[in-house]
């Protein structure tokens, strides 16, 4: 049988109900919250992937007959990239008979960079000092038609390289998004991704040391 | 004279208003936060100096994975209604003879993370509950020239959302001779715009330096 067990009075005063505090101890809740509320917040700021834009041209339907355009051979620059982070460049055309020397660079601020830098220069100059005038105050225009201004220079330029960027075989995905990423770096406002040809496949192979591969025969 | 006692002071200061505002920045960014689900390969994307954040909604990402699989991915549209997946699943379906019943259909729409699974094995890719059974189905999409059911994902992707936009997210190592060919199908579908995901790295400093 249950018996309710009464204190015990003492000297007979009125027992006054203990006044609790009134105050919880919130500490532990707060540290908590802390944690994850700075969990949360890292994760949001950082979860953002960035996005990098090509564009790349229709592509010419079989039958179709459409002439590829003429470029000019001055202007044009050659980005081969091989195997293990290497990039090879040449200037103008390589055929048969001719091939122009072949020249190795990396992937570095003053590999292919300033390849690429030496021969856009002006349109270099023309973007940078577009973007000061409109940092100083000089020229005021809205953010989104700066991006707009900026596709307009770039489309005007004429002095510009052409540059053909082309795959040896074994290159990576990575050195695809590194070259682009240097279009963008340096400004450049034509580029295209061709695909490599046997001529300028054999240059890269006598360049990486391998026997260069026999022409085929369609092309004598 | 007695002495006067001094009510000794409460330690405590009152944490309720911290409390109140702590639990509202939380609420808010726990329910802004999106949890992206786990790809089924791991993607170490390459490093750019681009800027430009990732949309949101009306997006379709292609997967490289470091082992030259082909994964794919679609979202279900800016407004849950649209149920833009299973559309494209039971597009898919049409195509090669397939009947997807509506539970697989909206197995497929839930289903949040990339597939890279043939059409002919997705019924029992979506029938299986473990990850680790899920796995053996991901052999990557086919898209060679006599099996190109990549190019077809493209395809009804864009006929069920024409304002779709084509993101390539791809391993450093995958080899390029994939990405030809990825780039090459998204070409003979007309998709000649499209970004690549990278992760952002500042180049600023270079930059000078080459001006010199």
């Amino acid at each position: 049988m249950a018996e309710i067990i009464q204190e015990e009075k003492g000297k007979g005063g009125k027992k006054r109900p203990k006044k609790g505090n009134p105050h919880m101890d919130m500490t532990p809740m707060v540290d908590l919250m802390c944690l994850l509320l700075t969990f949360f917040m890292l994760v949001g700021a950082f979860n953002k992937p960035k996005v990098m834009e090509i564009v790349l041209p229709d592509k010419i339907k079989k039958d179709q007959k459409i002439d590829p355009p003429k470029i000019a051979e001055s202007r044009t620059l050659n980005i081969i990239l091989g195997p293990d982070d290497r990039v090879f460049w040449y200037g103008g055309k390589a055929d048969a008979t001719t091939q122009p020397p072949l020249f190795e660079t990396n992937f570095s601020a003053t590999g292919i960079r300033e390849v690429l830098f030496d021969r856009n220069q002006a349109l270099f100059n023309k973007i940078d000092q577009f973007k000061a005038d409109v940092k100083t105050g000089k020229l005021d225009i809205k953010q989104d038609s700066l991006a707009n201004a900026i596709k307009q220079l770039k489309k005007d330029d004429d002095t510009g390289p052409i540059v053909l960027i082309k795959f040896y075989k074994k290159s990576k995905y990575k050195n695809f998004v590194d070259i682009i990423d240097e279009m963008s770096i340096v400004g450049i406002a034509r580029y295209i991704l061709v695909d490599i040809n046997w001529i300028e496949q054999g240059m890269v192979e006598s360049k990486l040391g391998k026997p260069a591969a026999a022409a085929p025969l369609t092309q004598k | 004279m007695p002495k006067i006692k001094l009510p000794t002071k409460s330690p405590h200061i009152d944490m309720t208003p911290m409390v109140d505002l702590f639990s509202l920045l939380l609420t808010f960014f726990m329910l802004t936060s999106v949890f992206t689900p786990q790809e089924p390969a791991p993607v170490d994307t390459p490093f750019s100096v681009s800027e430009k954040p990732k949309p949101d909604a009306n997006i379709m990402t292609i997967v490289l994975s470091a082992d030259n699989r082909v994964f794919f991915n679609v979202d279900n549209g800016p407004d849950t209604i649209l149920h833009f997946r299973p559309k494209i699943l039971e597009e898919m379906g049409k195509r090669y003879n397939i009947v997807f019943t509506p539970q697989e259909l909206r197995k497929f729409e839930k289903f949040g993370s990339s597939f890279g699974v043939s059409i002919h094995d997705m019924k029992s890719f979506l029938a299986t509950k473990e990850a680790d059974e899920r796995a053996k189905f991901e052999k990557g999409i086919p898209l060679d020239s006599v099996d190109n059911q990549f190019g077809y994902w493209v395809l009804y992707t864009r006929q069920v959302n024409p304002a779709v936009q084509a993101l390539i997210k791809g391993d450093g190592n995958a080899e390029y001779p994939l990405v030809k060919k990825v780039l090459d199908v998204l070409q003979d579908y007309n998709v000649s715009r499209f970004s690549l995901i990278t992760n952002l790295e500042d180049a600023k400093v270079e930059l000078t330096e080459a001006k010199k």
